[in-house]
C-alpha cells in the first residue's frame, strides 16, 4: 500500500466520523444575525419600557413581588404583550435564518440537513428550550416577571450545551457562557434587559463571528 | 525493516467495511438508512459488508419495527472496536516506517 493511499484512508475515516456524529452544517452566519435580532428586539424592548412610557419607568420591571395587571390598568397588559410579540419575533427571525442558511451550507457540503445528525441535534436542543419557554410563560401568566431574563438564559445555554454533543464543541462554551451569566442576571434584579441583551445579542455576534471564520469558509 | 502488513485486518481489506466501522466507532448505533446515505453506496453493496462484518462479529445487528416499516440498526462490539483500533495502529506504523525508509 503506498502512503498516499494510507493517508486518503485516514483522512476518509476521519471525516466520517466526524460527519457521521455531528451536524457540521451549522452556520456562523445565522449566528451573527441572531445576535443583531437580539440587540434589535433589546433596543425595542428599551424604547418601549423607559422611553415610550415613561410614566412607569420608575417601576423595575424585574421586582420579584408579584406585580398585577390592575394597577396599571390596561396599559400594563398591552405592555406585556408587546414585549412577547418582540421576544417571538426575534426567536421566529433566527429560527428561520439558522434553518435557511444552515441548509444552504448543508447542500454545500453534501450533508442531508434532516439526517440521524441533525434530528439529534433538534432533539436535544428543543428539550430544554421548549421547558423553559412554557415555564416563563406559566411565570409571566402569574406575574413573575423577574424570572424572563435569567431563565431565558439559563435554559437557552442548558439547550446549548446539550446540542453540543452532536454539532461544534464551541456551541458548548456559547452555553456555559449564557448560564453563567442568566445565573449573574438572576442575581442582580433591574438589569435584566442588559444581560439578556448581552447574552443573546453581544454573545452570538462574537460566537457566530467565530465560527464563520472557523468553519463556514 | 520489515512491513507489518500482516497486522492489518483481513476483514477491513475493503474500504466500505472501514467505513462502516468508523461511523459505528462515534455512534452507539446506526440504521440501514443513514448508512446507505452517508456512504453513498447501493443497498445490496452495504447489507453484504454488513454481512461479512457480523460474520467476523465485529458488529450486532437490532431488528426493529418503526409502526409497519422494519428498522435496522447496527452496533459496534467490544472485538470490533478492538479490531479497528489495531488496524489503524498498524496503518499508523506503515506511513511511519515508509517516511524513514
Amino acid at each position: 500500500m503506498e502512503e498516499k493511499e494510507i493517508q486518503n484512508e485516514l483522512a476518509s475515516i476521519r471525516n466520517l466520523m466526524e460527519r457521521s456524529s455531528k451536524f457540521i452544517s451549522l452556520s456562523g452566519l445565522s449566528g451573527i444575525l441572531a445576535g443583531v435580532y437580539a440587540l434589535i428586539g433589546a433596543a425595542l424592548a428599551y424604547n418601549i419600557l423607559y422611553i415610550r412610557t415613561p410614566e412607569i419607568s420608575h417601576v423595575p420591571i424585574d421586582n420579584s413581588a408579584p406585580v398585577t395587571g390592575l394597577f396599571y390598568g390596561g396599559s400594563y397588559r398591552m405592555l406585556e404583550w408587546q414585549l412577547i410579540a418582540i421576544a417571538f419575533v426575534v426567536l421566529l427571525a433566527s429560527v428561520i435564518t439558522g434553518i435557511v442558511l444552515s441548509y444552504r451550507k448543508a447542500k454545500r457540503k453534501g450533508q442531508p440537513i434532516w439526517g440521524k445528525t441533525s434530528r439529534s441535534l433538534a432533539f436535544y436542543m428543543a428539550t430544554p428550550l421548549v421547558t423553559g419557554g412554557l415555564l416563563i410563560l406559566v411565570f409571566i401568566y402569574r406575574g413573575h416577571y423577574s424570572i424572563v431574563a435569567p431563565a431565558s438564559l439559563i435554559f437557552y445555554g442548558l439547550s446549548l450545551v446539550g446540542a453540543s454533543n452532536f454539532t461544534f464543541t464551541d456551541v458548548k462554551y456559547l452555553g456555559l457562557c449564557d448560564i453563567i451569566l442568566g445565573l449573574v442576571t438572576a442575581c442582580l434584579p433591574g438589569y435584566g434587559l442588559l444581560f439578556w441583551a448581552i447574552g443573546f445579542g453581544v454573545l452570538h455576534i462574537i460566537y457566530g463571528s467565530m465560527m464563520y471564520l472557523k468553519y463556514d469558509r | 525493516m520489515k512491513v507489518p502488513f500482516e497486522k492489518l485486518d483481513k476483514a477491513f481489506e475493503n474500504r466500505l467495511r472501514l467505513q462502516i466501522m468508523s461511523v459505528l466507532m462515534v455512534n452507539d448505533r446506526y440504521d440501514f438508512n443513514s448508512l446507505k446515505e452517508l456512504l453513498d453506496t447501493t443497498d445490496g453493496n452495504l447489507a453484504s459488508h454488513l454481512k461479512g462484518l457480523e460474520k467476523e462479529e465485529y458488529i450486532v445487528v437490532h431488528k426493529a419495527f418503526l409502526g409497519r416499516k422494519p428498522n435496522t440498526t447496527y452496533e459496534s462490539t467490544e472485538k470490533g472496536k478492538k479490531a479497528f483500533k489495531q488496524h489503524l495502529d498498524a496503518l499508523e506504523q506503515l506511513i511511519k516506517q515508509q517516511k524513514t525508509n
